[in-house]
């Protein structure tokens, strides 16, 4: 192939006979060129219903791919159209890995995957949903038993696992439970001192900062903050687990993933979550005593006396009961999440994302329950 | 020595969906023997291996050990019984989180009596045993594939089970640790009298270890060979068990 420049390629369609169909190919026949598509010869056969189709590739310069896949294309929509296909004006290569596409078995696929119809989805979609809630009722079974048997002392799993997990999503989260409700905190001051000045009574920016933080925002940021960050670990890892048979290997040793892996995870994050809950909301309070102190010039000791006074045990204790289950939503959506993944890279990234959106949405249902219920009480 | 059955594999069918795995597969495995079980890709070797030790459920029929159905069992009474064998996952499956010590010691500590001390001991007599003596306090991720196999090796021994099950022994291993691993599953069978059951497309692996062993075939999704391999290759039941085990290419025909 002593081609001298890159010529385009072309194609030409003559009828040297009756029933004949010659396809002239030239110029460079390479993946990038702009090769006239496969379409406008099949186009062809379909109207002229050729008995024989013939092929002359002389004037080609260079071909790749893209001529071997015309002409695989071509042969075949002849050979459905009944007509008789010469290969034999093709180069000698081109033949040759003719030869081997068509002596390749067409693999019939294990499942049909054609897309179902309409109303065919709509089943499916219904009965993945039916799944779906047999599974968590399944979860929520399994842990109810694995932490049975934790009260009983009589759950198998590494004691050392459990301080490691407690110090991963309890210790290492506390920069950024520190960074994010330290802001939320001053938001609210912010906002209520720009509300509450018009009224002058700018020292209720204490009670009103206080008690948002502690009673509700404090746990349910935090929450938020350790589905992303715990809940998607907790998902990522048991998934990967799940590829690498890691759990497999667990299960045929007769030991319950759901004890081993699960309950030191959510014993875990639902120890923990109260204990950041406090301190949430204790660096809340330092965030709006800075727009309280800083900005609208209350007198610090004022503002505390201020703080103490308008929040009380049962505000604190409601935060510590809210945070206590959030932490249990979170930990236990993230873990099963990832023990459901699939056995692919793509199927635990679902599952880690899956796992966030479940904890967020589970933590707000939970919220709203809890205010309702608090509001029934008289709390 | 007693050669009575150990494992019976009894009318299995296993599906996926609406999807055949593989049906009416039926065989029984003796004491001591290194069984293997063959058969091209995607012909569910591994699947059958996985429904012999309780990961996949399957269709119908069931798996007896010492003619007591696993899959029948209760959940108390199949976990009981998983511990009588150990697995060697494809790519060793060691826990990631855990030293090679660690991963060994693992199961003895949760379902033995024994006392730290103890445990230790014998987490490094088994990795002693596969040669990774010096390694135990490397973490899996801080060693080659091949040692990781022989890891998962010594933690499927971990306690001295009656059967040992091996996914694709050879797979990711040099022709020369390949060979090792065989040597050592012969030893394990001669010196403990443990029942093998390997899942395998090694030849050189299979002539060399097996003593018996089953052909599943790709396309009619069943058991079409039983028997000794060196005996199968004398007089091979059909043209695809022969292609297989002659390493010749199996002529498609319409």
């Amino acid at each position: 192939m002593e081609g001298t420049s890159s010529s385009p390629p072309s194609l030409t369609l003559t009828r040297p006979a009756p029933g004949a169909l010659l396809l002239e190919l030239g110029g460079t026949w390479q993946v990038g060129e702009a090769t006239p598509p496969a379409a406008l010869v099949e186009g062809e056969i379909d109207a002229g219903h050729p008995d024989h189709v013939r092929f002359d590739t002389r004037a080609v310069v260079a071909w790749d791919s893209a001529l071997v896949s015309f002409a695989a294309r071509v042969s075949t929509s002849a050979r459905t159209a009944g007509a008789t296909v010469d290969r034999g004006g093709l180069p000698d290569g081109v033949q040759r890995l003719l030869v081997l596409v068509d002596a390749t078995p067409a693999q019939r696929a294990a499942a049909d995957n054609r897309p179902a119809s309409a109303l065919a989805r709509i089943g499916l979609r219904a009965l993945a949903r039916r799944d779906t809630v047999n599974h968590v009722l399944v979860a929520i079974g399994e842990l109810t038993v694995a932490l049975g048997k934790l009260v009983i002392g009589r759950a198998k799993f590494r004691r050392g696992d459990l301080s490691l997990q407690m110090q991963s999503t309890g210790v290492r989260a506390l920069g950024i439970v520190s960074l994010v409700n330290g802001l939320v905190g001053l938001i609210i001051a912010f906002i209520s001192a720009v509300q509450l000045q018009s009224f002058g009574a700018t020292l209720y920016v204490a009670n009103l900062t206080g008690i948002a933080m502690v009673r509700e925002l404090g746990a349910v940021m935090t929450a938020i903050i350790v589905a992303g960050r715990t809940g998607a670990a907790f998902a990522a890892e048991l998934g990967t687990m799940r590829v690498t048979q890691e759990i497999d290997a667990l299960t045929t040793l007769g030991l319950s993933p759901v004890e081993y892996l699960v309950l030191p995870r959510v014993v875990a994050v639902t120890l923990m979550m109260p204990l950041l809950c406090v301190y949430a909301g204790l660096v809340g309070v330092l965030g709006g005593a800075v727009v309280g102190v800083g900005v609208i010039h209350t007198p610090p000791q004022l503002y505390f006396d201020q703080t103490i006074h308008a929040v009380s045990l049962t505000d604190l204790f409601g935060g510590i009961v809210k945070a206590t289950t959030y932490g249990l939503l979170v930990g236990a959506a993230g873990c099963f999440m990832g023990l459901r993944a699939g056995r692919s890279a793509a199927a635990v990234g679902k599952a880690a994302t899956s796992a966030v959106v479940a904890g967020i949405v589970l933590v707000i249902v939970a919220c709203g329950l809890y205010a309702v219920v608090f509001y029934r009480l008289g709390l | 020595m007693e050669r009575s059955p150990h494992i019976t594999v009894h009318d299995l069918a296993v599906r996926y969906g609406d999807y055949v795995v593989m049906h009416d597969v039926s065989f029984t495995v003796r004491r001591g023997d290194v069984f293997v079980i063959m058969g091209g890709s995607g012909s569910g070797k591994s699947t059958l291996l996985n429904t012999m030790i309780g990961l996949v459920e399957p269709a119908t029929g069931e798996v007896l050990y010492d003619r007591k159905s696993f899959t029948r069992a209760a959940p108390h009474e199949r976990r009981e019984m998983s511990r009588r064998f150990g697995v060697l996952f494809q790519f060793g499956a060691l826990w990631s989180g855990l030293t090679l010590a660690e991963n060994v010691a693992l199961p003895l500590e949760q379902l033995t009596h024994l006392g730290r001390r103890e445990i230790r001991d014998l987490a490094e007599l088994k990795l002693d045993l596969v040669g990774l003596g010096d390694f135990t306090e490397f973490y899996p991720d801080q060693i080659s594939g091949g040692m990781q196999k022989r890891a998962g090796l010594a933690r499927a021994m971990a306690l001295d089970p009656e059967i040992l099950f091996f996914d694709e022994p050879s797979s990711g291993l040099d022709p020369v640790n390949a060979r090792r691993l065989d040597d050592l599953i012969i030893e394990l069978r001669d010196s403990l009298n443990t029942t093998i059951v390997v899942v395998s497309h090694d030849l050189a692996s299979i002539f060399a270890t097996a003593n018996d062993g089953i052909y599943l075939d790709a396309r009619r999704k069943t058991v079409t060979a039983w028997g000794d391999p060196k005996e199968l290759r004398r007089h091979p039941p059909d043209r695809h068990v022969q292609a297989f085990l002659t390493r010749t290419a199996d002529e498609e025909s319409p």
